[in-house]
């Protein structure tokens, strides 16, 4: 560009915006319209970045904030990972759910295994054991002690049995109920029996410890949020004269809202993150008793981590709620501040 | 017929005016209507301002500031000579006439739109208002960092306002390492480094020693003769009468008295 004579430099500029000199067609044009946004998005990451460098002025202080904020999201973070994990486990006790088919005394072993292998391929039906008459009666006598009452009776009165286990993915004790129903209607089927009682209280006490960790993430997203609004408020009051120079010369409301959002999203943000690794830090706490523990129990259950998922919602909630909180004070301590 | 000019009102945009737009039979052709239309940077129609506690701090106040003029604005202190500043800031609203920016009724202008009223002008303050943590580059960057410039031109521009306050050279630094007449210096730089059509000043001087006072008296002067409006609020009469512009003197909250130096300060 050349450089024009510095006095005429320095004359005001018309009021009313000169249109933009011509160009040539073609030449550049996809570059002034580029130009503006590219302005706005590199306007934004400068604030981005900035609020980052005046958070690290004070970084005690900022690391304490995002550190209350970590500890408070934790908490549900910690609670869900551990109904997560407790699901795990009612998933291995759920295996022992069974229905017992007792069948017909005139179904022969050979129908019986006919009808296991058809309801093998049953949806809802995760295992069919069979278990024949001369079968149960070994095992009935051998666990019963009632042997020579047995040996009295000419013939065998145990009825075959078909053990059913059933999959309880997701649906929960409706979907055993259902399976129930249509295995009672089996025309080989003389008793079908299962104890539902026990399922219905496992699901009743998950869907209670759900609840509880849903309020209980409800309101450490409210302490969230009024713990970011209250830091934000502070430093929109610190930051009181810059706010007014800044009215003056002309900045807008969005302007000046704009670092003080950035800054309330990186609490959130760094809370998630702090949030996330104390998880793992507790986690990796717990992982050496819960398997001893396991052990004695002869089982191999070890403690399932965060996944992805679960560690991005951590974060993002993190950020989300950190935005809010900016956004809520800004909104109500912004405008009281006008220039004297 | 007066003369050979037919009626202005027919003359189709783009034919030549006989008169060059100068009728000494005094009808106005179209090129003088256009020049008389261009509204005063400044104009109060018997504007008051009365604050919440009763205080009267204008009243009757009606004046005009034409586009490129300067003027002093004087009187004691509480005679309203700030009050009136801030009005056409938007800092205040009057409570009783008009203020008008460039033809602009500034009753009119929603709480949204200050910011952009407020970028047609530069401001100084008495007491300078830098932002102390920052950089004099970055204080002077405010305006066009607000108005979203590219970084290159904000970097050129802040030198070249630097450069004609001459302070060139001290970007880097922080406003309080600075003396009192460069920290007003910056100021200026922040308030001309948007090229506004209008400067308004506050006591500029207030806390400068006379030869600093001066010099500031002089950039402004500089920037008034390249077509900038320019009001400064001042009650050193003595640089004012050396100055030669006009004067608005304020009593009371009335403009008691306006015109050359000699008839009024």
């Amino acid at each position: 560009m050349r450089r024009r004579p510095r006095q005429a430099s320095w004359q005001p500029a018309p009021r009313a915006a000169q249109p933009p000199p011509r160009r040539p067609r073609g030449a550049g044009r996809a570059g002034s319209r580029l130009r503006r946004p590219l302005i706005y998005l590199q306007r934004h990451a400068q604030v981005f970045l900035g609020s980052l460098g005046r958070l690290s002025h004070t970084p005690l202080t900022s690391l304490m904030t995002a550190t209350v904020i970590g500890i408070a999201l934790a908490l549900p973070g910690g609670l869900y990972l551990l109904l997560h994990n407790a699901e795990q486990l009612g998933g291995g006790w759920r295996g022992s759910a069974r229905i017992s088919l007792y069948l017909k005394r005139d179904v022969g072993e050979e129908r019986a295994r006919v009808l296991a292998a058809q309801l093998r391929g049953r949806p809802g039906v995760r295992q069919v054991t069979y278990i024949s008459r001369e079968q149960g009666l070994r095992e009935f006598r051998a666990a019963s002690g009632f042997g020579a009452a047995l040996d009295a009776l000419k013939t065998n009165p145990l009825p075959a049995v078909l053990v059913v286990q059933p999959a309880l993915s997701g649906n929960g004790p409706q979907a055993v109920q259902g399976l129930l129903e249509a295995l009672r209607k089996l025309p080989q089927v003389a008793l079908a029996q299962f104890d539902m009682a026990w399922v219905r209280r496992l699901y009743a006490l998950m869907a209670l410890a759900q609840r509880g960790v849903a309020i209980m993430a409800a309101m450490l997203a409210l302490a969230v949020l009024l713990v970011v609004g209250n830091t934000i408020r502070l430093d929109i009051q610190s930051q009181r004269e810059q706010i007014e120079v800044t009215k003056l010369v002309g900045g807008t409301d969005a302007f000046i809202r704009r670092p003080f959002l950035y800054s309330g999203l990186w609490y959130g943000l760094t809370g998630g993150a702090i949030a996330w690794l104390l998880v793992r830090a507790a986690l990796w706490l717990l992982q050496g008793p819960v398997q001893r523990l396991a052990l004695l129990y002869h089982s191999d259950f070890t403690l399932a981590s965060l996944g992805l998922g679960p560690s991005v919602a951590l974060l993002a909630g993190g950020g989300l709620l950190g935005l809010l909180g900016s956004w809520l004070a800004v909104g109500r301590h912004l405008a009281k501040i006008e220039p004297r | 017929m007066h003369c050979s000019t037919p009626d202005p009102r027919r003359t189709p945009r783009g034919t030549p005016e006989p008169h060059g737009g100068r009728c000494t039979c005094g009808i106005r052709t179209e090129g003088a209507r256009a020049r008389a239309r261009v509204p005063p940077m400044i104009r109060f129609d018997n504007v008051g301002k009365r604050y919440p506690g009763g205080h009267e701090a204008l009243a009757g106040v009606s004046f005009r500031l034409e586009r490129g003029e300067m003027a002093f604005l004087t009187g004691h202190s509480g005679a309203g000579k700030s009050t009136l500043l801030r009005l056409i800031a938007l800092i205040e609203r009057p409570t009783r006439g008009q203020v008008l920016l460039d033809g602009e009724n500034l009753g009119r202008v929603r709480r949204r739109r200050v910011p952009y009223v407020r970028r047609r002008m530069g401001i100084i303050f008495q007491d300078y208002r830098l932002l102390h943590e920052r950089t004099v580059f970055d204080n002077v960057a405010l305006p066009l960092v607000i108005e979203g410039h590219p970084h290159a031109e904000i970097a050129r521009r802040v030198r070249a306002a630097l450069d004609k306050v001459g302070l060139l050279g001290r970007e880097r630094m922080l406003p309080v390492t600075l003396s009192g007449g460069e920290q007003q210096r910056v100021s200026i730089a922040r308030a001309v480094v948007h090229k506004p059509p209008l400067l308004l000043a506050d006591e500029p001087t207030g806390n400068l020693d006379p030869d600093l006072s001066r010099e500031i008296m002089e950039l402004f002067e500089q920037f008034h003769q390249v077509g900038v409006t320019v009001l400064i609020a001042s009650h050193d009469l003595d640089l004012i009468r050396s100055m030669g512009h006009r004067v608005l003197r304020l009593r009371a909250g009335r403009l008691d008295a306006a015109g050359l130096p000699e008839r009024v300060a």
